[in-house]
């Protein structure tokens, strides 16, 4: 039964019409895999006589212990943000004679298989042979040791799972989630409890008696049933609707008839965003990634590279831009033929779509001027940066979006709908950060940070001025695609 | 007011249309009949310009299709619920094409008014997205706003399918007043040969993308066609569209 499903993915992987988009992107991924894993089994081989040199007195399996929780926090947060959990179809499963559980089964066993899980094992495995070869611990304590890791990263692998699937759901239920998580930070930072130390005596007594590490792989059983019993129960086709029939918001978002010709279309786009789970995800993460200046802007590291300022500030003022952007004309796709067959002009389509996305601009653009704290240099970047997107960004990525054909379920909720939230979304979009960056550095570094800046703001003004111009000929490149994009666009599932 | 001329659609060396010629004058109420894969719904995705044709060219008003898109500000369809919008209540989506077309909030009222025994109640004032409707009244929705904007000519593909029989009855009797109130070219396809010949004035029949009879609707027509369908000893063709 595995190997059938795993078949019929292959087949929808290969007979999709965004096929060659998607093995570019896998390409590329597949790079990326070889590039992280070669650069952690570096670090899981250089990691023992690494502390051995720096920390001397300290045995390294205890320091290493101690930050296990941090790491595990960290990597739930990267999982969460990168890792794309396997979707299906269930709809015509549901009517044949296969039992829900199998079903269940592959979409969690298959979870398994991903990158993430084998890139820890690049440090655990070498770290726990360097501690076999140099005798500090029995063969057993360590294989109990190693045992105990790989199921607690398993455990974030499901924990992920579940975060995930009420993150999408229901947003209020993650509150509590980060609510402990930063409350337990902080108890950490101030050095009231210091609960990875704790943690990693934990782990020290699985050293002393191995077969304590049966604790975290119990603790995985039963992460995994209540994944299984939690997909289980959304095995129906109304799983997603539950309770929600009957409460319709019919906000009319009259304020856009300022806007003239555009209006209608952009109300469309506002209820498009309002009401669909997923368009409106792309709102709250952008407001949830406007604190990731927080990371690098109090980081001295970055005071002498000013080139990585212009990156952080297109991504901030840029993320509403960068996630719901490089859907375009997608996010339409349910309902393409019929607006390939009104009285729409594709430009006055386009232009409501480039106007969203540079009030998104603005909008970020102001919310993140509390970065001025920093330095008034992180704001004019991050204003020049607002600019820059604005002018050169957006019709980039609408003219990007003439290449899609991937359809994206609105109304549909199949087995988890997380299309398009992992790891090939960011990478996407790395021409459009990766380019002003590459302006800037050169720029700065012959002629000047005032020159490099004047330079974006030309750019991004440039682009203003001539942005009838550039929607009249992506116009012209969508009425050429036209018949492949409504074509791909039937495609349902995936 | 709609002329093809010599259109085929080819799929992988495939013919699923071939017409030579076909001359639809306005006001004319068109009905086009044949099984599964005869080609009806792709003559109607080639008039409005949703797949391209392999040859040949289609007229709506003296406008290639393909090349203009003048045709749309008079034209209206309904083929399937990717006409529809998932996420709008049925009165949103009707303000939205009443925009399209020119139309502001009291014309659409006025023209939903005249429907109210049509919606029988299930759709207006219901605060329910669209997505959240059944089949057949979202197919209500669908057919009532292509009657927006007085639209000349109105593409209809397999109206009277999953439509209970007080709504088929309703929506003849429709089709037929707007008709012969004004000028409304209606282009509609059907399995059911009933409905078919109760509505339409001229009936072609479509069997594996060729025309092979056009018929002025009669007293005979029904007896025909059903001689026609029952006769034919190639009936089950897979649907290849």
């Amino acid at each position: 039964m595995f190997t059938r499903f795993l078949s019929l993915e292959w087949k929808a992987f290969f007979r999709s019409a965004s096929l060659g988009k998607s093995l570019g992107l896998r390409i590329l991924m597949i790079f990326l895999a070889l590039y992280f894993s070669a650069v952690f089994l570096f670090f899981g081989i250089g990691l023992y006589p690494l502390l051995q040199e720096f920390f001397p007195s300290d045995d390294p399996l205890q320091l290493v212990n101690r930050f296990v929780l941090v790491w595990l926090v960290l990597e739930l947060g990267l999982r969460f943000m990168l890792q794309t959990l396997p979707v299906m179809d269930i709809k015509p499963l549901m009517l044949l004679p296969i039992p829900k559980r199998k079903v269940v089964n592959f979409v969690l066993i298959k979870s398994l298989y991903s990158f993430y899980n084998f890139l820890p094992l690049f440090i655990i495995i070498p770290f726990g042979i360097f501690n076999i070869y140099k005798n500090e611990y029995t063969v057993s304590s360590i294989l109990g040791w190693m045992v105990a890791m790989i199921a607690l990263s398993l455990c974030v692998n499901y924990s992920n799972f579940i975060i995930k699937k009420r993150f999408t759901e229901n947003l209020k239920a993650l509150i509590p989630v980060i609510l402990t998580i930063v409350i337990l930070g902080a108890l950490e930072y101030f050095q009231v409890i210091e609960i990875s130390f704790y943690f990693g005596k934990l782990l020290d007594f699985v050293l002393a008696t191995p077969y304590l590490a049966a604790i975290p792989v119990i603790l995985l059983v039963i992460l995994y049933k209540w994944n299984q019993h939690n997909l289980e129960g959304k095995f129906y086709l109304d799983a997603g609707l539950k309770g929600k029939k009957g409460i319709t918001n019919t906000r009319d978002f009259d304020w856009t008839k300022k806007f003239g010709s555009i209006a209608p279309f952009l109300q469309l786009d506002l209820k498009l965003i309002w009401r669909n789970k997923r368009p409106k995800t792309t709102i709250y993460m952008s407001l949830l990634l406007l604190g990731y200046g927080l990371f690098f802007y109090p980081n001295d590291i970055y005071q002498g590279m000013p080139w990585f300022y212009v990156f952080v500030g297109i991504f901030i003022t840029g993320i509403f831009m960068i996630n719901f952007g490089q859907f375009v004309p997608s996010w339409d796709a349910s309902y393409y033929p019929m607006i390939m067959s009104q009285n729409i002009p594709l430009k006055q389509y386009l232009a409501s779509k480039a106007g969203l996305i540079s009030f998104s601009v603005v909008v970020l653009a102001i919310l993140s001027t509390p970065y001025i704290y920093f330095g008034w240099n992180i704001l004019l970047i991050n204003m020049v940066c607002a600019l820059y997107n604005i002018g050169v960004n957006v019709p980039v990525l609408l003219y990007a979006g003439s290449f899609n054909k991937k359809r994206i379920d609105l109304d549909k909720s199949p087995f988890m709908n997380y299309q398009g939230t992992g790891a090939t979304q960011w990478l996407v979009s790395l021409p459009l950060m990766a380019l002003p960056v590459l302006l800037y550095w050169l720029t700065d570094k012959f002629l000047g940070m005032e020159t490099a800046l004047g330079l974006l703001s030309a750019l991004g003004i440039a682009g203003l001025l001539l942005r009838p111009v550039l929607l009249n000929s992506i116009a012209k490149r969508y009425q050429e695609r036209k018949y492949a994009m409504i074509n791909g666009f039937k495609e349902t599932g995936e | 007011m709609i002329t093809a001329t010599n259109i085929t659609k080819v799929y992988n060396g495939t013919t699923v249309l071939n017409i030579e010629h076909l001359d639809i004058p306005a006001g004319q109420n068109f009905g086009l009949v044949g099984n599964n894969g005869a080609g009806k719904t792709t003559f109607f995705s080639l008039l409005l310009d949703l797949i391209q044709p392999t040859t040949g060219n289609i007229f709506n008003n003296e406008i290639t299709v393909s090349q203009n898109e003048e045709w749309k500000s008079f034209t209206a369809s309904f083929i399937d619920e990717s006409f529809l919008i998932g996420y709008l209540t049925p009165e949103e989506y009707f303000y939205f094409v009443g925009e399209l077309r020119n139309r502001n909030k009291a014309d659409v009222d006025a023209l939903l008014a005249e429907f109210e025994d049509f919606f029988h109640g299930e759709i207006l004032g219901r605060k329910k997205y669209l997505r959240d409707l059944s089949k057949g009244n979202q197919k209500k929705v669908g057919i009532v706003a292509t009657l927006i904007g007085d639209p000349r000519v109105v593409i209809l593909d397999e109206p009277f399918a999953n439509l209970d029989p007080t709504t088929q009855i309703r929506l003849k009797k429709i089709i037929r007043e707007r008709a012969a109130a004004n000028e409304t070219t209606f282009l509609i396809s059907s399995h059911d040969l009933i409905h078919v010949t109760e509505v339409c004035e001229r009936i072609v029949v479509l069997d594996k993308g060729e025309v092979v009879k056009d018929i002025q609707t009669s007293e005979a027509t029904l007896r025909e066609l059903e001689d026609y369908f029952s006769g034919e000893p190639m009936q089950h063709q897979p649907e290849n569209i």
